[in-house]
């Protein structure tokens, strides 16, 4: 798996939201939404992007795919810049790289039958014409677990996870390399979601997709995910590969958080310590000073208020920003020992 | 050939050959809509009566029966005159089916470029937002602000003076109304398109590769389309009043020429010997207004695929 190359390379990137008052729109602030950011997802994996509401990555995978305007830095996709792309080339670039979007309900134009839906990306592209267009349509609704005849319908004759699967239809329809999936089942029922997930995994297999996976629920990044990236507060606090980072957590947040993950035994759950933090997660438009963790950390102390942590590397692709790590050599800290973040 | 991947998938198979792509599902919506389909048929055959006025009219619409006439008008069915005479001893009639012509061109043609502006105008405003809405909403502005008539009085004037005219022609009566009255239609356009750009099919286009040009029109405005046609079927009605306003104070559709709201202005001074000379083109009006508006109702519920 690491002999693959990188499809995508996501280098110091930033998107700031400016927030302006007053009757003269005085710039008073920002909104840092993602913060200064680096990842890379290789050829046909999958990486998942997890954090708490609020923590940037949505607004990480709109970036990245241009959807709205870095503010700074680069997103490298087979080889060209994302953002520095003329509007013809990106347009033509978008063919590459799709998105899968959250809500199935307002993802899909209530005006557009089914089949313009899926349609219009192969005529806009010209990919098909005329009857070609139908009969590709009919393939992809197949693909998808749908039948040719829900080509003449509308979207509000279908249940969520009908509508999820039209969505994937159209970001199939151009014949993508690289799929940004938005929490692409957290609208839908949990025996929707299995199902959904599984054909997002059979894709993968039969057209060789690589996957950016933004989600908050751990369960379903583990059971998709080639790798996992952890951000918080616009920043990213932890990258590894699936296993090492469920084993293995080295950030105190990535421990936090994956503590909350219920296991399905009852013997087992009532054992289970949770890390409870204190507080909400910070505000974007103010973060901590140093490490945005520190005001919830367990084992924060003085470096941690006044300097930023950079990625670094402890494991073979893991990488993870924590001074309480990097001082006590890349072991993690033993937050179920801290009693105060214990419950 | 029915590959489906995921067990239990949530729909029943259907055999292929079932299967047919239906483009027509907005007349299918239309036919069920009774009252539009009255409408429609009725407004069919106000429009054929005025295109064949020469040949359906009993009578030249601004020939005088001197004859019968004797300086009032004559009453319906009076010395063939079905509907009788105007204050002038001409065919009313007649005069109806000719200024039918003339009040529903201009009704459409003023209406259709009122809606072509200002829907492009709340268009571009309500996507690009920022300066450009800025700018097309204050441009907005300054066109609410014009009182239409003392326009029509200096524009009057200036074609009476540029040319022997002493009253504005067909098309300029159209272009003002048309040029002047699409600031409402620009501003609920906009509103739409303030909330519709925000929508997650909105970025899903973006994110297929659509032009601007290709999401504004095929993507937003059929969402924003049922308030238009509400809009535009009352314009209609608001037009051909208009216009019998302009014409009443001298600036509209010049007698002899009849259209209906000259004739219901000039009306006016036999109201209490003479009603029916107001009656029938008020009728006339108030039938097309009704028309219209049942039109624009099934219109709107047809493009909705929401209706059943």
């Amino acid at each position: 798996m690491n002999g693959r190359p990188d499809i995508l390379e996501v280098r110091d990137l930033y998107k700031y939201f400016p927030i302006s008052a007053g009757v003269f729109s005085r710039h008073i602030g920002d909104v840092k939404a993602v913060d200064g950011i680096d990842f890379s997802i290789r050829q046909g994996e999958t990486l998942g992007l997890v954090g708490e509401s609020g923590s940037g990555k949505t607004t990480a995978g709109r970036v990245v795919l241009r959807l709205l305007p870095a503010t700074k830095g680069q997103v490298i996709f087979d080889g060209h810049d994302v953002h520095t792309l003329g509007p013809g080339d990106l347009r033509r670039l978008r063919r590459e790289m799709q998105i899968i979007f959250q809500d199935p309900y307002a993802s899909l134009n209530p005006r557009m039958s089914i089949g313009a839906i899926i349609g219009e990306p192969l005529r806009i592209h010209g990919l098909a014409r005329g009857k070609d267009v139908d009969a590709r349509v009919q393939d992809l609704l197949r693909r998808v677990g749908l039948q040719p005849y829900h080509a003449n319908r509308y979207p509000h004759e279908f249940s969520g996870g009908q509508r999820q699967r039209i969505g994937i239809a159209r970001a199939l329809a151009v014949d993508p390399k690289f799929i940004v999936a938005d929490e692409p089942v957290s609208a839908l029922d949990v025996s929707i979601q299995a199902q959904v997930i599984n054909l997002m995994q059979d894709l993968q297999a039969q057209f060789g997709l690589t996957y950016l996976f933004i989600a908050h629920d751990l369960s379903v990044v583990r059971h998709i995910s080639t790798r996992v990236a952890v951000m918080y507060v616009g920043k990213i606090v932890e990258i590894a590969d699936r296993d090492d980072l469920y084993d293995n957590p080295l950030h105190p947040y990535t421990q936090a958080l994956l503590s909350a993950i219920p296991i399905p035994d009852r013997a087992v759950e009532i054992r289970r310590k949770r890390i409870i933090l204190t507080g909400d997660i910070p505000s974007p438009v103010n973060p901590p000073s140093g490490c945005r963790f520190h005001t919830r950390c367990p084992v924060a102390f003085d470096r941690c208020k006044v300097e930023v942590p950079p990625l670094q590397t402890y494991a073979p692709g893991h990488v993870a920003a924590c001074h309480w790590v990097e001082e006590h050599g890349g072991n993690a800290p033993d937050l179920t020992a801290v009693p105060a973040a214990v419950a | 050939m029915a590959t489906t991947l995921v067990p239990g998938a949530l729909t029943a198979p259907v055999p292929d050959d079932e299967f047919r792509l239906e483009r027509h599902g907005v007349w299918k919506r239309f036919r069920k809509h009774r009252l539009a389909l009255v409408g429609a048929v009725v407004i069919i055959l106000i429009a054929l009566v005025a295109i064949f006025a020469k040949f359906l009219a009993p009578a030249d619409p601004n020939y005088i029966d001197q004859v019968n006439w004797q300086g009032t008008p004559l009453a319906p069915g009076v010395a063939h005159h079905v509907l009788g005479t105007d204050e002038n001893g001409r065919d009313l009639l007649s005069r109806l089916m000719f200024g039918a012509q003339i009040s529903l061109t201009v009704a459409f043609s003023a209406v259709l470029m009122e809606l072509t502006i200002g829907t492009i105008v709340g268009a571009i405003a309500g996507y690009y937002g920022g300066w450009t809405d800025y700018a097309l909403m204050r441009l907005t502005d300054v066109f609410l602000s014009i009182p239409l008539l003392p326009l029509l009085l200096v524009l009057t004037a200036i074609v009476a003076a540029s040319s022997n005219k002493a009253a504005l022609g067909f098309g300029v009566i159209v272009v003002i109304i048309g040029g002047t009255s699409w600031p409402a239609v620009a501003r609920l356009v906009r509103a739409s398109f303030l909330s519709l750009r925000e929508k997650e099919f909105c970025e899903a286009a973006r994110a297929l590769g659509n032009r601007d040009g290709r999401i504004i029109f095929r993507h937003l405005l059929p969402n924003a389309v049922a308030p238009l046609i509400v809009q535009g079927t009352l314009e209609i009605a608001n037009v051909i009043i208009l216009e019998s306003t302009l014409s009443f104070l001298g600036f509209g559709i010049q007698p002899p020429t009849a259209s209906w709201g000259n004739m219901l202005a000039n009306a006016e001074s036999n109201m209490a010997i003479a009603p029916w000379v107001a009656i029938f083109p008020g009728l006339c009006i108030l039938v097309t207004v009704l028309a219209i508006n049942y039109l624009g109702d099934g219109l709107r519920d047809a493009l909705d695929p929401n209706m059943k």
